[in-house]
């Protein structure tokens, strides 16, 4: 008896030292992988960092009001952003006002309405998968299905809807994701009031799953505010120096869609175009852009965080 | 003894429920709840008892693959709940249930009491006033809430949450409450708190409870449940299960034996 109790591994009071340097081990474990994954983070922080920093200081004499209200040149120190940032900005109009709704849809109905078999399974898992299809494909279909299949041309509405299918699956997969954070017994508590279920749907679901979804879309806004590959796919101009005309008119019914149709340029093109010219002013033009895209996108993604703060900080579960 | 002029609210009939992967949770249960009464369930883990209650408001209902077998049937208007043409809605609007942990909906104090009389279609700002300040006096809460009415729900206790959910509960004059282990996530005084409230509320309607606790079932029930495996092992007035049960199983589980 007295020896097996002098051999047992797990008798703290006979092992006192033996214990004190296994945790004393353990603790080391800690700190060395809480470096590990210091360094990892820091890593790609500093990475965007250093990059934005020289793109800042590259095109750090492009940074005035000029740059933005005035039109593509082909002298680069009066070649401005107006045509592309006003591009960018209804084209994501456009992608908005068709992503957010098919996708908070087809969301909801996925994970309130549709039933749970084979052909749900099917779907779930294609939705998943067009997350990660290259976007370059998307032009593609764009290209056949818009610009020659409907017959949109190379307009805005073309990219905006380009772009709106690109995102779709972003905000479809946060919407099911932030409506399956809802506590099984939050619903359960709805219905055994006698709500219906779309009354639980209108009232509770929708309520308490918009941080989530309002997050997705300004993520899936931001990705789409900087994709290039399936605007220049669909054929986007690089050199337009005219606006679209203007959605607000001064005479009834003072809303006009003409700019739908009208040919576009947006920042990621106007980037890329000013990059491929050899002359190095451009490069200056380019580096400048860069960063107010950078800029854009870090805002919008602020956003995003604060607005899921502001929601959610009320709602605890 | 069961008193038999008490005049029964409800009961199921040889009621058996399968889950959707083919359990059978619930073998041939015939039990009366009697009005204004309290019934208490009681029994080892697993053994049915929180399945036997969801079934009065169809809970199982909101999973697919759930069936039902047998009736329940409502007194005086000889309802059977659980019949294919009766929508589990009605039923959920004269049975209301309160859950294992206090679930109060992420909003006010107020709202969450009124939401049963809002999917009413009750939007009458004075009638929900009214409403509201009666259940909450009902559920025990409304001294220490009547001051911040807006706030949120989840800045409570956890026992105001509970008699919060009650009252809401109770907001829309169900006929039949569940309780599922009201108290199982409650510290012993607002556990008390609860406790007495039953008692109160027994006035108004008639109770189901399901209970882990056999000294609470001793304490606030009127008719006590043993279930075992899916099956009803005895079913008496408290009193006489606690004292003198008639079956071996019984004595068994509330002596400690077993369980």
């Amino acid at each position: 008896m007295n020896t097996k109790t002098k051999t047992n591994k797990a008798s703290v009071i006979d092992n006192l030292d033996a214990v004190r340097a296994m945790i004393q081990r353990h603790k080391r474990n800690d700190i060395l992988f809480a470096s590990i994954g210091l360094l990892a983070i820091m890593f790609g922080l500093l990475t965007l960092l250093v990059l934005f920093l020289d793109l800042v200081m590259d095109g750090y004499p492009r940074f005035n009001l000029q740059f933005f209200s005035d039109f593509p040149s082909r002298r680069a120190g009066s070649a401005g952003l107006l045509s592309a940032w006003v591009g960018s900005l209804l084209v994501m109009f456009v992608t908005f006002l068709t992503a957010v709704p098919i996708g908070v849809s087809a969301g909801l109905y996925l994970e309130e309405y549709a039933p749970k078999n084979w052909f749900s399974d099917l779907i779930e898992i294609n939705v998943s998968n067009l997350a990660g299809v290259p976007s370059i494909i998307y032009g593609l279909l764009a290209l056949g299905l818009f610009v020659y299949g409907l017959g949109l041309g190379q307009s805005i509405l073309t990219a905006g809807l380009t772009l709106g299918l690109l995102i779709l699956p972003i905000i479809i997969v946060s919407t099911r994701e932030s409506i399956r954070a809802i506590p099984v017994a939050i619903r359960e508590a709805a219905y055994a009031v006698g709500a219906t279920k779309w009354q639980v749907v209108r009232d509770h679901v929708v309520k308490y799953s918009q941080g989530g979804i309002l997050t997705g879309v300004i993520i899936g806004m931001s990705r789409a505010l900087g994709e290039t590959a399936p605007i220049i796919t669909i054929g986007a101009l690089t050199f337009i120096a005219f606006l679209p005309p203007s959605p607000i008119t001064t005479t009834a019914p003072y809303l006009n869609f003409e700019w739908l149709s009208s040919s576009f340029t947006v920042l990621p093109i106007q980037m890329f175009n000013w990059l491929s010219r050899p002359d190095h002013e451009f490069h200056i033009n380019a580096a400048a852009t860069g960063a107010i895209i950078i800029v854009v996108t870090l805002l919008m993604n602020g956003t995003a965080i604060w607005l899921r703060y502001k929601i959610r900080k009320n709602i605890k579960w | 003894m069961i008193n038999a002029t008490t005049p029964i609210k409800a009961e199921s009939r040889d009621l058996n429920f399968f889950y959707s992967n083919g359990t059978r949770a619930l073998k041939g249960i015939t039990m009366p709840l009697y009005e204004n009464k309290i019934t208490a369930l009681i029994g080892p883990s697993g053994c049915g008892k929180s399945t036997y209650l969801r079934c009065f408001n169809r809970m199982h209902d909101l999973y697919p693959g759930n069936k039902y077998e047998g009736q329940i049937i409502m007194h005086p208007d000889n309802t059977n709940i659980l019949d294919n043409g009766v929508d589990p809605i009605e039923v959920r609007m004269r049975i209301s249930m309160v859950f294992q942990k206090p679930n109060p909906f992420p909003k006010s104090i107020y709202e969450n009491v009124a939401y049963g009389l809002r999917v009413r279609g009750e939007n009458n700002k004075r009638m929900l006033d009214d409403k509201v300040e009666e259940a909450l006096k009902g559920a025990a809460l409304w001294n220490e809430v009547k001051d911040r009415l807006q706030d949120l729900a989840f800045n409570l206790s956890g026992g105001q949450q509970q008699r919060l959910c009650i009252a809401r509960a109770l907001a829309t004059d169900p006929e039949i409450m569940l309780f599922d282990e009201p108290t199982s996530a409650l510290d012993p005084i607002a556990t008390a708190n609860i406790e007495e409230l039953m008692s109160e509320l027994r006035n108004k309607l008639t109770i189901l409870v399901v209970t882990h606790n056999m000294q609470q079932a001793a304490r606030i029930s009127d008719y006590t449940a043993y279930m075992y495996l899916g099956e009803l092992i005895e079913y008496d007035d408290t009193d006489t299960i606690f004292t003198r049960p008639s079956r071996k199983e019984t004595e068994d589980y509330i002596t400690g034996k077993f369980g």
